[in-house]
């Protein structure tokens, strides 16, 4: 049998023994929102599987099934007879489950009898009519239901029906051993049908069935479906049982007791030890090798690859797309990422949901994707990874984005806030209303998705296991959904390591790579101004000590000797854990490493989780217990400038520019004055070997990652090395990179780009003093031109006296132009202050700064430069303040559409004379307005 | 106070608790020279503390963790939550486990002594010229016929944020 029908069986059959009882439940505490909900959810998932699965008939059914309880639920009054009914559909769908387990194919047949009087319900309910009314039009549908079984009948076999129909009323006692209450309706039919006399016999109970299998059998043969219905009862649990769902409490005993096991084992072990030929010895070998094998069976129990709650995904988006008409590519990244089961189990269904709503909602039809410029199929994404203590799940779709206005109504419409609550949010907190419970954008409810219950049950069950869920959706590029959660549950593989005599866990996710650290080694650690780095292949890695940051230095005891134990930094010999956090790396600096564990995180105890070092505790084989580092804590930690350093970019900073440090690499190249750049524009250093340089075009090029990447010497009488390894700076935007010849890199150093002197000579932005050595800046974009004479529209510098000591505001979401125009402008006489994104130019706003000029990108994610043009405009503060566009957008309609929201200027990006000029104009007018 | 009319006060004692059925049952310890009273309801059990492990930059009375049969156990040293001076390294310490909030916590003491059945009515307010780092912890003081016994706030003995206010 196929899995996923398999899988599916199982999952139905648990899922509707679930509705029975709360059904039952229900009926007698009908005002239980909570009864009501749940099984509305578990309808809903079985219509929805079934939908993908192609199984019409069970769709059908469940669908009306749900369309009633959604009246219930938004508050129509649920009478006995309602409930009755979808009882029996459920026992209708039990039964087409049978047939299924034992044929793999949904058997035919028509349930409109069913549907009909669901939908007569649904619409009682929604007229709001009394209880009687109820009855009555399910009465009233009573006939209808036999008709269609009539039409049925009458062109086929009519004999041979009347003979299967008598057939399934003898059957009836076994199969219907239903847990249904009697239902009225149903008995006053029966008459109807046939074998009117088997059926008065037997208990009221097996009349549903009957009635069904009546229905379902009318295009079947007479004798197969019999076989079918003996076997039907016996077979309906195998698939279920052929495994077996434990609950996680259970797998954690079993845990406790495998530790306590390990425990034990170990004083024995050690006690055997002691005694030198002892008869224990391979038989306690023996218990060793099945503990440790039992622990980790156990500890498998619980993980699962996350590809495990995907297997069905490819199949929905496939049968959507059928649905929808849509043309879409199902991505999945990461599915071997290994997830604690109970934390699998949780979130399979938001999963689901969240992808079936991408493709539904997210994604547009492929002749607006066309019309969008965007290719015909749309993509969603779903990718797992790990990240410092959580696993992320994001689901990304290429689609149009959310709608905020739509949501906005939706808000207001539902009664979730009002008009005037919504003013003052921003279009990312109005997106979070898709969250809310009982919300739904879509305009009318398809099979497919929107019924309010997707969002809102992803976040419950997300957050019931600790976690959370974002968004972010960009208009016309699409929607990304995020789901964090933590590693409570799960077992993550960790690094053992000792640091001031203890040790501690450090995930092995966030570690990259593991280098011994000796004093007279290549691999040593070095100091600058007291900052320990590790010179670590072509990179400077900062290093944080972990024994000073926990601080467990200052308890060193002497031992016997009266010696005090060496801290990790006096020791000759240490070892450095390089490990990533999103982009930053750094290395965290131990004793000793000892090895790898699998460990179980457990949550710390609420008084030590504001210790944001560690992210929980462990136990480890030896029933020790442990503290488990938090990489993302130790970045934080490890010292503010390497931070800034290890960032994209300048972190933001309501400094200006100049009084701001900037990490600088240090080289020499051509002889002269030491040259520095700012080593934030430095893609990497590399060493390319000599016979590796070729010439093209009367350029020295070396191959770099697969493509031609030109060679720049920084001064035209310099040398290149000619044997051996040549050190290159590699400069990398847009995917083109270029490389920079240098001699000799000397150092990093923060330092305060404080341009004193503005150079003549072309490469050169100016001199500075660093380390009271007076440095040469370099203008990378000079010897970008160089290299790619397109890259910028390069002309003769311009400077002006009226820039100096003008403040700049410049707001660019790319680290890189930042980095090259803030020189560039320095060098011009302008302060400048930096901010990636409008949001970030808001703060300074907020916080009092002001400027004489803001020259803002167009193209930032969140707010592009339009939308913050107007809303600088709109604004007193800096609403006079003259505004500069900068972008690589220069058709006529963007500059048009520039002036517009405010503009004074429109200024081609890569024309960084042009920006000079602009500015000096602009302020100019200004000083000529004032 | 004779042996005799102590006798007839814990009869006295036991009429009230018959009478109104509020009889609270405490475990004493020992902490300092101190003692005090756990209401026996909120102790899980009593173990002595092991390999512990320290918790680098945590609250000083934070000890550090433990594992007890499987569960995480943060201990709390009530010498340092009472500010009393700490015992010598390496003496062996006694712990009442107890359970709050889902987490469980073990009070390490000095000692731990008997089970105590003392009447609810006895329980007098904690004198208003205690220390305020006790004053904090006590729901109260039973007067007992040698000593005095001062009844622990479980609760407020893990509320270390009112400790580092008056640290």
């Amino acid at each position: 049998m196929d899995d996923l029908l398999r899988e599916f069986l199982t999952e139905t059959f648990e899922s509707l023994d679930v509705v029975d009882v709360e059904l039952v439940k229900f009926e007698q505490d009908p005002n239980n929102e909570a009864i009501l909900s749940n099984i509305f959810r578990l309808v809903h998932t079985i219509k929805g599987t079934c939908g993908f699965l192609g199984l019409p008939r069970l769709e059908a059914l469940a669908h009306a099934a749900e369309t009633l309880m959604g009246k219930y639920r938004d508050g129509a009054e649920v009478t006995g007879d309602g409930v009755t009914i979808i009882l029996h559909t459920l026992d209708r769908i039990k039964e087409i489950l049978g047939e299924l387990e034992a044929t793999e194919a949904e058997p035919e047949g028509v349930d409109s009898d069913l549907i009909e009087q669901l939908e007569a319900f649904s619409r009682a309910a929604e007229g709001g009519e009394a209880p009687a009314a109820e009855v009555e039009a399910a009465e009233e549908d009573a006939p209808i239901e036999v008709a269609p079984l009539e039409r049925e009948l009458k062109p086929g076999e009519v004999s041979l029906d009347e003979l299967e129909r008598a057939f399934q009323e003898a059957d009836g006692p076994e199969d219907g051993v239903g847990e249904d209450v009697a239902d009225p309706t149903l008995e006053d039919e029966a008459p109807a049908v046939a074998a009117e006399a088997v059926a008065e016999d037997k208990p009221a109970e097996a009349k549903p069935a009957a009635a069904a299998k009546a229905s379902k059998a009318a295009a079947k043969p007479a004798a197969k479906a019999a076989a079918k219905t003996d076997e039907a009862p016996a077979r309906e649990s195998s698939v279920a049982n052929q495994s077996i769902r434990v609950n996680v409490d259970t797998l954690e005993n079993l845990m406790t007791m495998v530790s306590e096991l390990v425990l034990s084992r170990n004083q024995l072990m050690e006690m055997v030890r002691r005694l030198d030929d002892s008869e224990f010895k391979v038989p306690l070998q023996r218990l060793s090798n099945v503990t440790a094998e039992l622990q980790e069976a156990v500890m498998k129990t619980r993980m699962q690859p996350i590809g495990n709650a995907w297997q069905k995904l490819p199949r929905i988006i496939r049968d959507l797309s059928n649905e929808l008409g849509k043309k879409i590519d199902l991505n999945m990244e990461g599915a071997d990422t290994e997830l604690d089961r109970q934390v699998l189990d949780l979130i399979k269904d938001p999963l689901t949901h969240m992808v079936r709503n991408s493709a539904d909602h997210g994604l547009e039809m492929p002749e607006e994707r066309l019309a969008a410029g965007k290719s015909e199929t749309g993509n969603v994404t779903l990718r797992a990874y790990h990240e410092g203590g959580h696993i992320i799940i994001q689901i990304e779709d290429d689609g149009h984005g959310l709608n905020t206005d739509r949501i906005r109504e939706k808000v207001i419409e539902n009664g979730i806030a009002t008009a005037a609550e919504l003013e003052e949010k921003t279009e990312a907190q109005i997106h979070k209303y898709i969250f809310a419970a009982g919300f739904s954008t879509a305009a009318e409810v398809t099979n497919v998705s929107g019924r309010g219950v997707g969002m809102d049950v992803v976040r419950t069950n997300i957050e019931l296991v600790g976690g959370n869920v974002d968004l972010v959706s960009v208009a016309g590029k699409g929607t990304t959904f995020t789901i964090k959660i933590p590693l409570t549950l799960a077992i993550v593989s960790s690094l053992i390591v000792e640091s001031g005599a203890q040790r501690f866990a450090i995930p092995q996710l966030a570690v990259v790579e593991l280098v011994r650290a000796k004093a007279d080694s290549e691999a040593r650690i070095e100091k600058i101004n007291d900052t320990p780095v590790l010179r670590l292949r072509s990179k400077l890695l900062p290093l944080v000590y972990l024994d000073e940051l926990l601080l467990l230095n200052k308890n060193r005891k002497p031992d016997e000797d009266g010696n005090v134990p060496p801290s990790t930094a006096e020791r000759s010999e240490s070892f450095v854990i390089v490990s990533q956090v999103g982009s930053a790396q750094f290395g965290i600096v131990v004793d000793t490493v000892f090895d790898t564990e699998e460990i179980v995180v457990k949550p710390s105890a609420s008084m030590l989780r504001d210790i944001n070092l560690f992210s929980g505790n462990t136990i480890l084989g030896d029933g020790s217990v442990i503290m488990i580092i938090d990489p993302n804590g130790i970045a934080q930690c490890v010292s503010r400038e390497v931070a800034a350093q290890l960032e994209d970019g300048p972190e933001l900073d309501t400094h200006l520019m100049g009084e701001e440090k900037t990490s600088l690499l240090i080289f020499r190249a051509g002889g002269g004055e030491p040259k520095a750049v700012p080593l934030s524009l430095v893609t990497r250093l590399e060493e390319v070997a000599v016979d590796e340089v070729e010439m093209s075009d009367h350029k020295p090029v070396v191959q770099y990652r697969g493509k031609l990447m030109p060679l720049q010497k920084v001064l035209p009488e310099q040398e290149m090395v000619t044997e051996g390894r040549q050190p290159i700076l590699v400069f990398t935007d847009d995917g083109r990179s270029m490389g920079l010849v240098v001699d000799e890199i000397v150092d990093v150093v923060e330092a305060q780009l404080d341009m004193d002197i503005t150079s003549e000579s072309p490469g050169m932005l100016g001199s500075a003093i660093v380390r009271e050595k007076a440095t040469e800046i370099i203008d990378v974009g000079h010897f970008l031109t160089l290299a790619f004479e397109d890259w910028f529209a390069r002309a003769d510098d311009g400077r002006s006296e009226t820039a100096t000591g003008k403040r700049v505001l410049l707001v660019d979401d790319s680290p890189f132009f930042r980095n090259m125009l803030s020189p560039l402008l320095n060098a011009a006489g302008y302060r400048v202050t930096t901010a990636a994104d409008p949001h970030d130019a808001f703060q300074l706003r907020d916080a009092g700064a002001v400027f004489d000029v803001i020259v803002s990108d167009i193209e930032m994610p969140g707010m592009d430069g339009f939308d913050f043009a107007e809303a600088v405009k709109s604004d007193a503060t800096w609403g006079n303040t003259p505004i500069v566009a900068m972008s690589s957008r220069t058709s006529h309609e963007d500059i048009k559409r520039g002036h517009d929201v405010g503009f004074s200027d429109y200024v081609a990006k890569t024309d960084r004379d042009g920006l000079i000029d602009v500015l000096r104009e602009t302020l100019q007018g200004e000083g000529a307005a004032a | 106070m004779s042996d005799t009319e102590n006798e007839t006060l814990t009869e006295r004692q036991h009429d009230l608790i018959h009478l109104d059925g509020n009889l609270i049952e405490y475990i004493t310890v020992h902490v300092g020279d101190q003692l005090f009273g756990i209401p026996v309801t909120v102790v899980q059990d009593v173990f002595e503390v092991q390999s512990l492990t320290t918790v680098p930059l945590s609250a000083p009375e934070v000890r550090g963790v433990l594992n007890l049969r499987g569960r995480i156990v943060t201990a709390i040293d009530m010498r340092i939550r009472l500010g009393l001076p700490t015992m010598e390294e390496g003496a062996s310490r006694m712990a009442v486990g107890i359970e709050e909030g889902g987490e469980a916590f073990g009070l390490m003491v000095d000692s731990v002594g008997e089970v105590l059945s003392l009447s609810a009515q006895d329980l007098e307010r904690s004198p208003a010229n205690l220390d305020p780092r006790w004053q904090q912890v006590s729901s109260g003081v039973h007067r007992l016929e040698n000593n005095l016994m001062v009844v622990l706030d479980v609760s407020k003995s893990l509320d270390m944020q009112s400790t580092s206010a008056a640290a």
